[in-house]
């Protein structure tokens, strides 16, 4: 295999590396979600403390074009605090699950944030300038006496050092039971989604005192839950249409046109189990973690535990790409139950032109896979590697038998350094892959 | 058919594993994650599947080798110096082919000289077989060979001494659905009646209307005051000590986990044509398999 991760033998090489050096990590500084806004301008990170940091990429240098421009810190706020329910004495995490922006339509960013249970609505805009001049306080803010004035005067704007300010404009609460995995805005901008494991809301993104629901397979029974949804996201063009899949690796495409509740859906994607491969664990691996349409709208990509599949929207019965993220983890299902890596839900998305897709695994490996060309390579996010501009090599891994040089053998894998999320520029070969606590930046090679 | 061969762990560690994850997610923050709970649940019932197979194989065994036994007996009395070889050859054949087997055949055999105290066993620690659990709560008014074999095979149990099973059974539980916020008391009943004793007697054995239970995903209250004099039970050494509970569980709990195995989580039970093949048609193979997806139960319970 040659190196090559975008199409036309793309070679990655570093740019940026975010977050501390330490190997010690604070478990509240795991990058939980990652997202590159519509114009791959910003770039968002949510982490299990429920801070959320924006970066922005520079405008490029003209006079130095092999530096590619660069991702800075932009803004950083507190989205969610953890909370404390009290008639269920649950305590809900402040861990930011999902970040979504909103396409742009003024000066002012907006992007939803969601923790298990609330979603918020987070403006992000600038402040360049700030009035000065008030005639009934002072420059500080401390109110003058009235009686020591004489004149008057016209409060004047001044330019000021540019801040940047995230304030919570609405606030989406106590409409879900269980945990929410995912949120999707809507392509018409004025509704999303939100599903936890049993029901999908639909919102209005101005009305924050009630949803609709759009889904729900809690069944009468509790008794007779068989599976959960574990993602959902709406089509990227027809606002009608959204998709979710469940721990049954079933996706199901909803149309909402159809009726109020969508329990029934108008297609269903599965693909047969293979019985030869039957094991304790087939059901934990064939749990679909993540669902993601292509941008073009025509496909759909889902991640197992152990593959990658790409389904043609207009054919149910089996995908028609399926790529294997780590297939020599197979024979290692109980060692990976046993320490909970089994879990683990990674994510996966596209290119912007849909010829390549990108998901992460164990050792701080991740994988592209080119649809077009049919290739695939392993690339790893290491601080090894970190000199600027450092091409990064493909890396094997030895499943078993002799190991070569420069393999690296299954049982010398670090299951502790996982890369579950990683995301694309919507138009550059620029990608963020998100190792436990930092955040590396790869960009296409220039020449 | 499960392929086990690619599993490191037999079915028994993986229920104890199981078990235990089910129990550490009550205290994990954030509250009982639903989504990794579900697929436990369905680890265990694909390893109790493998299980119970193992030990109806073993059972099957056994009675052919019991018949043959009887045969010996019988002619013995024609002939004992000839015969008691054969005997034992075909002994040999029944029970020395898995040493598993071994074990398991002893505890059957001499089944009256067992020492009484076997009967107590409490079930202290979720890693303990819940098959055994089940069969020793119910079953020790019944045939007492059965439950004592997985017993027997599941752990040297050492002596508890603590107060009489009794004082287990009179649970109670009440349970909140998260959505309608409607309040279930429940008692514990004698739903376990799977695995007990020889195939129809188990299913003889259910006299006792299965209460139905309405637990709910979602918020699990649990009333301790029946059991007062729970004392924690010297931990049962396990033959893979790594599965052993590394931290003394809630006996009140551990409990209430054991008295929600009753019904069925019948969701689960998508197979049970399956089942009740492995289990070549015989009997309680509706019970086995409520008692199955009661570890479901316990996700939900949580």
């Amino acid at each position: 295999l040659t190196a090559g991760g975008g199409g036309n033998d793309v070679q990655w090489c570093f740019s940026q590396v975010k977050g501390a050096i330490d190997d010690d990590v604070a478990e509240a500084d795991i990058i939980s979600t990652v997202e590159f806004n519509h114009s791959g301008e910003l770039l968002a990170t949510g982490d299990k403390g429920g801070r959320v940091v924006i970066f922005q990429q520079e405008t490029e240098n003209k006079s130095q074009p092999q530096c590619r421009s660069e991702y800075n810190v932009y803004s950083t706020f507190q989205s969610h605090e953890p909370e404390f329910d009290y008639l269920k004495s649950l305590e809900i995490e402040e861990k930011i699950n999902k970040i979504r922006w909103l396409p742009q339509k003024n000066a002012a960013q907006f992007l939803l944030s969601t923790n298990d249970k609330t979603i918020k609505l987070w403006k992000i805009s600038e402040r360049d300038k700030r009035p000065e001049g008030y005639n009934l306080k002072e420059e500080d803010g401390r109110y003058r006496d009235a009686a020591t004035i004489t004149t008057l005067r016209v409060p004047v704007f001044r330019p000021m050092d540019l801040m940047v300010e995230a304030s919570p404009r609405r606030v989406f609460a106590n409409a879900h039971t269980y945990h929410i995995n995912s949120i999707s805005v809507n392509s018409d901008n004025e509704t999303y989604l939100s599903a936890d494991d049993l029901r999908i809301n639909l919102w209005h993104l101005e009305i924050t005192d009630r949803s609709f629901n759009i889904v729900d397979i809690k069944p009468a029974n509790m008794e007779e839950l068989t599976e959960v949804i574990t993602a959902a996201e709406f089509h990227p063009h027809q606002c009608n249409t959204f998709v979710y899949s469940s721990s049954k690796g079933t996706i199901r495409l909803c149309d909402m046109r159809a009726s109020a509740l969508c329990d029934k859906h108008s297609k269903l994607f599965e693909e047969p189990e293979d019985p030869s491969n039957r094991s304790f664990f087939s059901e934990i691996i064939s749990s679909i973690s993540d669902v993601k349409f292509s941008h073009n709208g025509r496909y759909m990509m889902t991640r197992d535990y152990l593959s990658v599949k790409i389904w043609d929207l207009n054919m149910e019965n089996r995908p028609v790409e399926t790529y294997q993220v780590h297939e020599y983890l197979r024979s290692k299902l109980c060692s990976l139950y046993e320490n909970d890596c089994i879990f683990d839900k990674f994510e996966c998305c596209w290119n912007g032109n849909d010829s390549v897709v990108m998901t992460g695994s164990y050792n701080n490996f991740f994988r592209m896979l080119d649809r077009t060309q049919r290739r695939d390579v392993t690339l790893e996010a290491s601080r090894e590697s970190c000199k600027p501009r450092q091409v990064l090599k493909p890396r094997r891994v030895c499943a078993g038998g002799k190991r070569k040089k420069d393999e690296i053998s299954v049982d010398s894998l670090d299951f502790n350094k996982k890369i579950l999320h990683t995301a694309w520029h919507p138009q550059e070969n620029i990608i963020a892959v998100a190792t436990t606590n930092n955040l590396y930046i790869f960009q296409e090679k220039v020449n | 058919m499960i392929n086990t061969m690619e599993c490191a762990v037999d079915a028994q560690s993986l229920i104890s594993i199981s078990l235990r994850k089910i129990h550490n997610s009550r205290t994990q923050r954030g509250g009982i994650k639903l989504h990794k709970n579900l697929l436990v649940s369905y680890v265990l019932r694909n390893a109790r599947q493998v299980y119970m197979n193992e030990k109806y194989a073993e059972i099957y065994r056994m009675q052919q080798y019991e018949e043959v036994m009887t045969v010996c007996n019988e002619i013995q009395e024609l002939n004992p110096l000839e015969l008691v070889e054969d005997c034992e050859e075909q002994t040999g054949d029944c029970c020395g082919s898995a040493t598993e087997s071994a074990s398991l055949c002893g505890a059957l055999l001499p089944v009256s000289h067992q020492a009484p105290s076997a009967q107590h066993i409490q079930p202290s620690s979720a890693c303990s077989v819940p098959l055994a659990l089940q069969s020793e709560e119910v079953c020790k008014a019944q045939e007492p060979s059965f439950y004592r074999s997985c017993c027997a095979e599941a752990y040297p149990v050492s002596s508890c001494d603590f107060s009489p099973v009794n004082s287990m059974h009179c649970n109670k539980t009440t349970v909140l659905d998260l959505d309608t916020h409607v309040v279930t008391t429940v008692e514990n009943g004698y739903l376990h009646q799977d695995c007990c004793a020889s195939l129809q007697q188990c299913c003889q054995g259910a006299q006792s209307p299965a209460k139905k239970r309405k637990l709910d995903f979602g918020y699990y209250v649990s009333e301790i005051e029946e059991v007062p004099d729970f004392t924690p039970c010297k931990r049962a050494k396990f033959e893979d000590s790594s599965y052993a509970c590394t931290e003394p569980l809630d006996t009140s709990n551990i409990s209430n986990l054991i008295s929600i195995f009753g019904s069925g989580f019948s969701g689960l039970v998508s197979r049970q044509a399956d089942l009740e093949q492995a289990l070549n048609g015989q009997f309680c193979s509706k019970q086995a398999l409520a008692s199955l997806g009661a570890w479901t139960r316990a996700i939900v319970a949580f």
